[in-house]
């Protein structure tokens, strides 16, 4: 492990507004793990809600700046699957487009540098046990971006597996959505909610007492359903699960 | 027996959009329980033989790449296919949009005399609306794919490429067979309602002299025609007529006879889930004293060249329609294709029927997808949907935003603003601030938020937010962190 790695943790709007226990998380974790985190206060959001409903020229701007804010870092650190993708997929289309030499360069150099958690903890930092201590029954659900944009793979399963105390519990249909999709979501809320009961029959059968994630977005679908309902399972970002040790228990999510 | 639906409109300039169009199938559990059964087992089956095909990969990429350099060159083997064509003995038709084809069929079929034809399944002729305007000029149009009839005698319309009947069961097709065939005894074991479908068909096959198909694949080498399906109908529709008329797709033509070994290889593996499919017709013109002595061919374009300029649209123009989309996508297996309002649905007709309409109609159906990915991890010839997707999505708002009306719209306003507040860090602590103290009002003592109003009520129909938590990340670290 290299004990005098940077990173930058990019935290996104939405974990920054809704989830901050997340960042916090990742933060502690990270630390243990000998990482030097830093956090930019001019960050904001990397466009994937405005390009994903329609609105590139919006999708534009929050590119530039997102790159334009990380170009000089060791790596950046992102816990949310779907706005690496935004950054991997999406991203190379717009700055080819904008036709701007020097921003086309900065990205070039700084895309290889992007790492969703799990990426950061097992391709960069090499490390499966973290050290995480959580006794639960968990079941995990793979994000749609995590799977088939970023190709996680068994990346997060490993670092579960690792975790001390934790029973994994298998989730059949793991590579269907949960119908969150952003503004899918309110756009066809009755199609979104029909995908979203049909993932929880299988998320319920698994008797977890946590269904865990790489993205909150799919967490917060998933969570005010079973919070609706008054179900027996609770949603946690799997950086809280990873940074949680036998004296730091994870913070509970109300 | 459920309670009869509305017969679903799948004319995309009629057809309402894809929300409003949702939501009775999403009260139908019936319509829901046979479409979620049909896709996992055909889902199942094509899944089984990819895994098998240790170079898929491979075979994959070449199935893209015959079809991508196909619709670079596309002028060229159509101008080859129409010569060879021609030469064989065909007749070559070119239909600029559905009017002008459904004309084209006309005049021939007025020619022969025709007051019947048979029609091997052909999904381009719903896209222009075939058999209605056939039946107002005095020609009855008899489907003989097992799927068709059952739709045809039920009244129903086609809710999927390659299993037009995938959202009826087999109670319900004894059903309809026991009513217009008068067989009041018919089982609905499946033997029995094949050969209830074979007794009404063998009377058509003997007697009516027409017949219409489709095309899987146009072969400009040869000017010859392929045709792959499961039944033999389209086998006895191309063998007892005295003449064909084949409607296709410009987009459907490949250049080399040899290529037909890539594309059948991934089309039948991925359609049916089968090795092969049972039945491959290949004809060529006309051979005297054996099949049809007839032969046209109507090139349809109606909306396809428009798609041929830009490469993101292009790719759309790719597909073989082997369904695999459909089978995988999480929207389609809770809505089914009606939905859709095209003989096109699921992914892959979310991003056609768009483009075929050029976005005058239809409009709806770039959102219809949570943009999960499943249906470009399927796709035989690698049309990345959820990309078009976002490019159509893109053309839509470019469209509307101009509109006054859209002006108050939640979701414009909203973005409008989003994009205002993340152009600086500042106004974003603003709006994150604004946002707690705004939502505290609809926060229960519990912390968590059940009802909202507006734009937000549709997410709170279903799922509770928990309430905005008192400091932010950023508020987090410049407390415990910040200089």
């Amino acid at each position: 492990m290299n004990s005098s790695m940077r990173a930058s943790l990019f935290i996104t709007c939405y974990n920054d507004t809704l989830f901050p226990e997340t960042g916090r998380a990742v933060v502690r974790l990270l630390e243990r793990l000998g990482v030097q985190v830093e956090f930019r206060p001019a960050q904001t959001c990397c466009g994937q809600m405005h390009a994903n409903t329609g609105f590139r020229g919006e999708a534009f701007s929050q590119a530039k700046r997102f790159i334009k804010l990380y170009v000089d870092t060791e790596a950046v650190v992102i816990p949310s699957s779907s706005c690496v993708a935004m950054i991997r997929d999406q991203y190379p289309g717009l700055v080819s487009e904008l036709g701007n030499a020097s921003l086309q360069q900065d990205f070039d150099a700084l895309l290889p540098r992007v790492f969703e958690l799990s990426e950061f903890l097992i391709d960069k930092l090499r490390v499966e046990d973290v050290g995480a201590y959580f006794p639960h029954r968990v079941t995990y659900h793979a994000s749609c971006h995590g799977l088939r944009a970023l190709h996680l793979g068994d990346r997060p399963l490993r670092l579960l597996k690792r975790v001390r105390g934790l029973e994994l519990a298998n989730l059949e249909n793991l590579d269907r959505c949960c119908g969150f999709g952003g503004t899918f979501s309110v756009k066809n809320a009755e199609v979104s909610s029909a995908m979203l009961t049909t993932k929880l029959q299988d998320v319920m059968a698994t008797r977890a007492e946590f269904c865990t994630a790489l993205d909150n977005s799919c967490l917060m679908h998933l969570g005010g359903a079973l919070h609706r309902e008054f179900a027996a399972m609770r949603t946690i970002h799997m950086a809280e699960i990873l940074a949680s040790t036998e004296t730091t228990v994870a913070e509970a999510r109300a | 027996m459920s309670a009869p639906a509305q017969h679903p409109i799948l004319d995309p300039a009629a057809a309402p959009p894809f929300p409003a169009a949702a939501l009775p199938v999403l009260r139908n559990a019936q319509l829901r329980k046979n479409v979620a059964h049909a896709t996992d087992v055909i889902q199942g089956k094509r899944n089984r033989l990819v895994a098998e095909k240790t170079d898929w990969t491979e075979l994959r990429e070449s199935a893209s790449a015959i079809r991508a350099h196909t619709l670079e060159h596309l002028g060229e083997y159509l101008a080859e296919f129409e010569e060879r064509c021609t030469l064989a003995g065909g007749v070559v038709h070119w239909a600029a949009d559905a009017g002008e084809a459904r004309e084209i069929i006309l005049r021939i079929l007025q020619e022969e005399k025709a007051d019947e034809v048979i029609k091997i399944k052909t999904m381009t002729s719903a896209e222009i609306q075939l058999n209605p305007f056939l039946r107002q000029n005095g020609v009855r149009a008899y489907e003989t794919d097992l799927a068709e009839i059952i739709l045809q005698l039920g009244e129903d319309e086609p809710s999927h490429v390659v299993v037009p009947a995938l959202h009826v069961n087999r109670a319900q097709v004894r059903e309809i067979f026991a009513r217009t065939m008068n067989l009041p005894e018919l089982s609905d074991d499946p033997q029995a309602l094949t050969a209830a479908a074979r007794t009404y068909l063998r009377k058509m096959f003997l007697t009516v002299p027409t017949a219409i198909s489709g095309a899987n694949y146009l072969i400009a080498e040869t000017g010859g025609v392929a045709i792959v399906e499961s039944e033999g109908n389209g086998r006895m529709c191309l063998t007892l007529p005295r003449t064909m008329i084949t409607l296709a797709g410009i987009e459907k033509v490949i250049p080399r006879f040899r290529d037909l070994e890539v594309m059948l290889q991934v089309l039948a593996r991925s359609a049916t889930g089968e090795r092969m499919n049972p039945y491959t017709s290949l004809w060529t013109g006309v051979t005297p004293g054996d099949g049809p002595q007839h032969f046209h061919v109507v090139l349809l374009d109606n909306g396809r060249s428009a798609m041929l300029r830009r490469e993101m649209e292009r790719q759309t123009l790719k597909c073989i329609r082997c369904g695999a989309c459909m089978n995988t996508c999480p929207v389609y297996r809770q809505t089914g294709g009606h939905a859709y309002g095209s003989v096109y649905p699921g992914p892959i007709g979310a991003i056609l029927t768009p483009q075929l309409q050029k976005l005058e109609h239809a409009q709806t159906l770039p959102y219809a997808s949570s943009l999960c990915g499943a249906c470009y991890d399927v796709c035989p010839v690698k049309i990345n949907i959820p990309e078009v997707l976002i490019d159509l999505r893109a053309q839509v708002t470019e469209k509307e935003r101009a509109e006054d009306r859209r002006f108050f719209d939640p979701i414009y306003v909203g973005m409008r603003v989003a994009n205002w507040v993340f152009a600086s860090a500042g106004r974003f602590r603003l709006a994150q601030r604004a946002a707690r103290l705004g939502l505290r009002l609809f926060t229960r003592k519990d912390g968590w938020i059940h009802a909202l109003p507006g734009v937000g009520g549709r997410w709170t129909m279903t799922r509770d937010l928990r309430g905005l938590p008192q400091q932010t990340f950023r508020e987090w670290w410049a407390k415990e962190r910040g200089r």
